[in-house]
């Protein structure tokens, strides 16, 4: 078992380093911190000595990838891409581009609470919609509550987030005002902020997950063991509850575990439409504002989290399934 | 003489068709391919979808003939000296459309409106007046728009569902005339569509084209002196909009399905047959890639291809070359970060087929390992392919409007989903709400993406050996045929 981690965890971290660079090349063969300083600063007249400032700030003043002129280990740590990129690997994110020079790293730690408000009860609800769908649907299976059930499942998945969100928003706050259109406010207050956003990402994604959800019901339900249950004559409901259920857990966890890294990150959809400060917002205005050292932070930490949560499903599994052992 | 502008996209498209051209002759010669897609062709949503999306791609292809119109010689010049093009791009669809794109009101106006949405101050029998104000072109025939507008409007649609009715008999006819030796007679053919006792699921597949009908004959109408749709903040037609919109929905879904192609699948098999050490350096690859999430990833990808094309601005002439070479890398980065899934799938299946009879044969025999990974695995691993490229479509054509609003998807200046979603959100914040273009957004979008979806169960349904099914048409059985 504990070999088993130490080799993936050497894996993840032998992945993280591929992302870490894959990044810092395709962003610094395409722009030099020159250039990154001129976006940053703005204006039309921008003065050498304001570049350099401005790169001094930040860390970008030193060659990026060997320093001829330092002595031993120097001439590799000070570089631009042990500064900023190996450096991520402690944690230590460093300042954004922008202007302002916020600490990325500080930025995290208090956005990610709020993301992650929004996040865990979202995450468990459609967990727990999808899957009381898709029971409900394979009770009915061939009948006409499951062929319009499979038929709303694909409408509603046809159907973009985006426009989930805005008809909410527009039903639900400008016409009944139920909740606030947007924003967020700490403690007990957070509830009704974040009540429709819950609510609407749920619908958004019940049609898809629901129908993958059926889909796996279906296939368990038709081997052996449920025949034997049956016949042992047990209830339908039991057979579906206690036994199909049971073994269709583990692709459920295969399907809701690789949705776990955003769980972190925050819907960057829903966060930024209805101006919640979460990372998924945090996120937007990056990529808008064109500040790379934030996307670059979130790409890594992003890998960080996909990584992690897949170790978290592999012991997901051996929870399910007492056959599954790691090895 | 207009100079034919052949930008990124459409060549591509346009090689897609040819591509597609080539897989229909090979429908025509294999015979387990024909048996599969005649499967799908059974399958009545799937070719009432397929219907959907051969009208679709129909106004992809016509917008995707691009042209720039020769400028009129300056009086005094000898002609024949140099013509000087225009500098805007267009379409064969915006020729088609060229009143659509005149009719350009100063503002917003509702769907079919004959007088503006705003109220103006204008002048009338001399005095200055604050009133909704007239058009300028929707509605312009009417002497006085009041009194005639509802006439006017009843007439054209009348006419034009008049005429879709008579389309629609003429198809029903036609295909009846094309079945008849089936059914005994042209009449007897006609019964036996209207009772669904036909080969194929003709009626619905009728249905579906009489209702497109039915929708198309008095928007054609009507198109001429209202706008169907409405008009945007700038005045511009609103059901235009949409069809271009259209056009780049397919070329996303399209080519950045068909940019993963090569890497998936040359990969996939080369890490599945050669196993070793080459398995593992392609595995560490495609498990790098998608440890990121993917907006994040196409968010730096796309920043950076930003950043080049600012500095590389010799790379286009027109506005119109350089947002398509946008969306072309858009494409193109779609396709390169989102590779892995696929590959996953071919490796597996190729570690399961490698290891069988013929393949081993094969190798007995000498054949060389390019040949047996050519001749012998990549063709095994075809319907995975086919299955991920219609599956991946709908979720693009989707994951393009998440990307416009993020900033990192197509350029503002052309028309998508996406956009017209992003301008709508502040539309629909204003009061009294402005709500046709999301209207005509949803309605385009979700017909395309239902389209697809539907079309996609229907191939996956036909190819996917897993859930294979014998399912006979004729015997009525509406409860097993799940959408």
């Amino acid at each position: 078992m504990l070999n088993y981690f130490m080799r993936r965890l050497g894996y993840g971290v032998l992945v993280l380093i591929g992302v870490n660079l894959f990044t810092f090349v395709l962003f610094f063969t395409v722009n030099t911190p020159d250039d990154m300083a001129r976006l940053n600063i703005g204006g039309k007249r921008v003065t050498q000595d304001q570049i350099e400032k401005w790169k001094a700030e930040r860390g970008y003043d030193k060659p990026i990838y060997w320093n001829g002129k330092e002595q031993g280990t120097a001439q590799l740590t000070h570089t631009v891409v042990w500064q900023r990129s190996v450096s991520l690997f402690a944690l230590n994110f460093g300042r954004s581009d922008a202007r302002n020079a916020v600490d990325i790293g500080h930025e995290i730690k208090t956005r990610m609470w709020v993301s992650l408000q929004l996040a865990v009860p979202l995450f468990l609800l459609q967990v727990l919609a999808s899957t009381a769908f898709a029971l409900l649907l394979v009770f009915f299976r061939h009948s006409r509550i499951d062929f319009w059930g499979v038929v709303l499942c694909v409408v509603m998945l046809s159907i973009s987030s985006l426009f989930y969100i805005i008809v909410g928003q527009l039903f639900f706050s400008r016409i009944l005002h139920l909740v606030p259109i947007s924003g967020y406010a700490g403690g007990l207050d957070a509830v009704k902020f974040l009540i429709l956003p819950i609510m609407l990402s749920l619908l958004a994604r019940l049609g898809s997950e629901a129908r993958l959800y059926r889909a796996m019901f279906l296939e368990e339900i038709g081997k052996d063991y449920v025949r034997t249950a049956r016949a042992k004559g047990l209830a339908e409901s039991v057979v579906l509850f206690r036994h199909v259920l049971k073994n269709a857990l583990i692709p459920i966890i295969t399907s809701a575990g690789s949705y776990l890294p955003y769980v972190f990150l925050g819907s960057l959809v829903f966060e930024s439409f209805f101006g919640i400060p979460g990372l998924g917002a945090f996120v937007i205005e990056a990529i808008t504002g064109q500040d790379f050292a934030i996307v670059r932070s979130m790409v890594f930490l992003g890998a960080v989290l996909y990584i992690a949560s897949y170790l978290l499903i592999d012991v997901a599994y051996t929870w399910a399934d007492p056959r599954v052992r790691l090895s | 003489m207009p100079k034919l502008v052949f930008l990124w996209t459409d060549v591509v498209l346009y090689a897609m068709l040819l591509a597609l051209a080539w897989y229909g002759w090979r429908i025509k010669v294999n015979p387990h391919l024909r048996a599969n897609w005649a499967k799908v062709a059974r399958d009545p949503a799937a070719l009432c979808a397929g219907i959907v999306l051969a009208l679709f791609a129909g106004v992809t292809l016509i917008d995707s003939v691009h042209f720039r119109r020769a400028l009129p010689a300056a009086a005094g010049t000898a002609g024949g000296v140099q013509t000087f093009y225009a500098t805007s791009t267009e379409s064969l669809l915006d020729a088609l459309l060229s009143r659509q794109v005149q009719m350009r009101e100063s503002g917003y106006s509702e769907p079919l409106a004959a007088i503006g949405f705003n109220k103006e101050v204008f002048e009338r029998d001399g005095a200055p007046v604050r009133d909704y104000p007239r058009l300028k072109f929707a509605g312009s025939h009417l002497g006085d728009p009041h009194e005639q507008w509802v006439g006017d409007v009843a007439l054209r649609t009348f006419l034009g569902a008049l005429a879709g009715l008579v389309v629609a008999v003429l198809a029903l006819w036609l295909t009846a005339w094309r079945v008849r030796a089936d059914h005994g007679g042209v009449a007897a053919a006609v019964k036996d569509i209207a009772a669904d006792r036909s080969h194929m699921p003709l009626r619905a597949g009728l249905i579906t084209f009489g209702v497109i009908c039915l929708l198309g004959g008095p928007v054609i109408a009507l198109m001429g002196q209202y706008h169907v749709f409405g008009t945007d903040r700038t005045g511009n037609d609103v059901f235009y909009q949409a069809l271009k919109s259209v056009r780049t929905a397919f070329v996303i879904g399209t080519l950045a399905t068909v940019a993963t192609l090569p890497f998936a699948v040359v990969l996939g098999i080369l890490a599945g047959y050669l196993r070793g050490w080459v398995d593992e350096v392609i595995q560490y690859l495609y498990t790098t890639l998608s440890s990121v999430p993917n907006v994040l990833l196409i968010a730096a990808c796309v920043l950076m291809m930003q950043v080049f094309l600012d500095k590389n601005p010799e790379l286009f002439e027109t506005g119109a070359e350089r947002s398509d070479i946008k969306v072309f890398l858009l494409c193109v980065i779609l396709g390169v970060t989102g590779w892995a899934t696929l590959c996953r799938l071919v490796r597996g299946e190729t570690l399961k087929l490698r290891e069988l009879e013929f393949v081993q044969a094969a190798h007995a025999f000498g054949v060389s390992q390019v040949r047996i990974m050519a001749r012998h695995i990549a063709p095994n691993v075809m319907h995975l392919v086919l299955i991920t490229m219609v599956l991946n479509f709908s979720d693009l054509i989707l994951f393009e409007a998440v990307l416009t609003y993020v900033g990192v998807g197509v350029d503002p200046s052309m028309n998508s989903f996406g956009g017209m979603i992003n301008l709508a959100r502040s539309e629909m914040s204003r009061d009294p709400v402005v709500w046709w273009s999301f209207a005509a957004a949803f309605a385009f979008m979700v017909a395309l993406v239902l389209a697809v979806n539907l079309f996609a169960d229907g191939v996956r349904d036909a190819f996917d050996p897993h859930t294979r099914s014998f399912r006979p048409r004729y015997r009525k059985s509406s409860k097993s045929s799940a959408a």
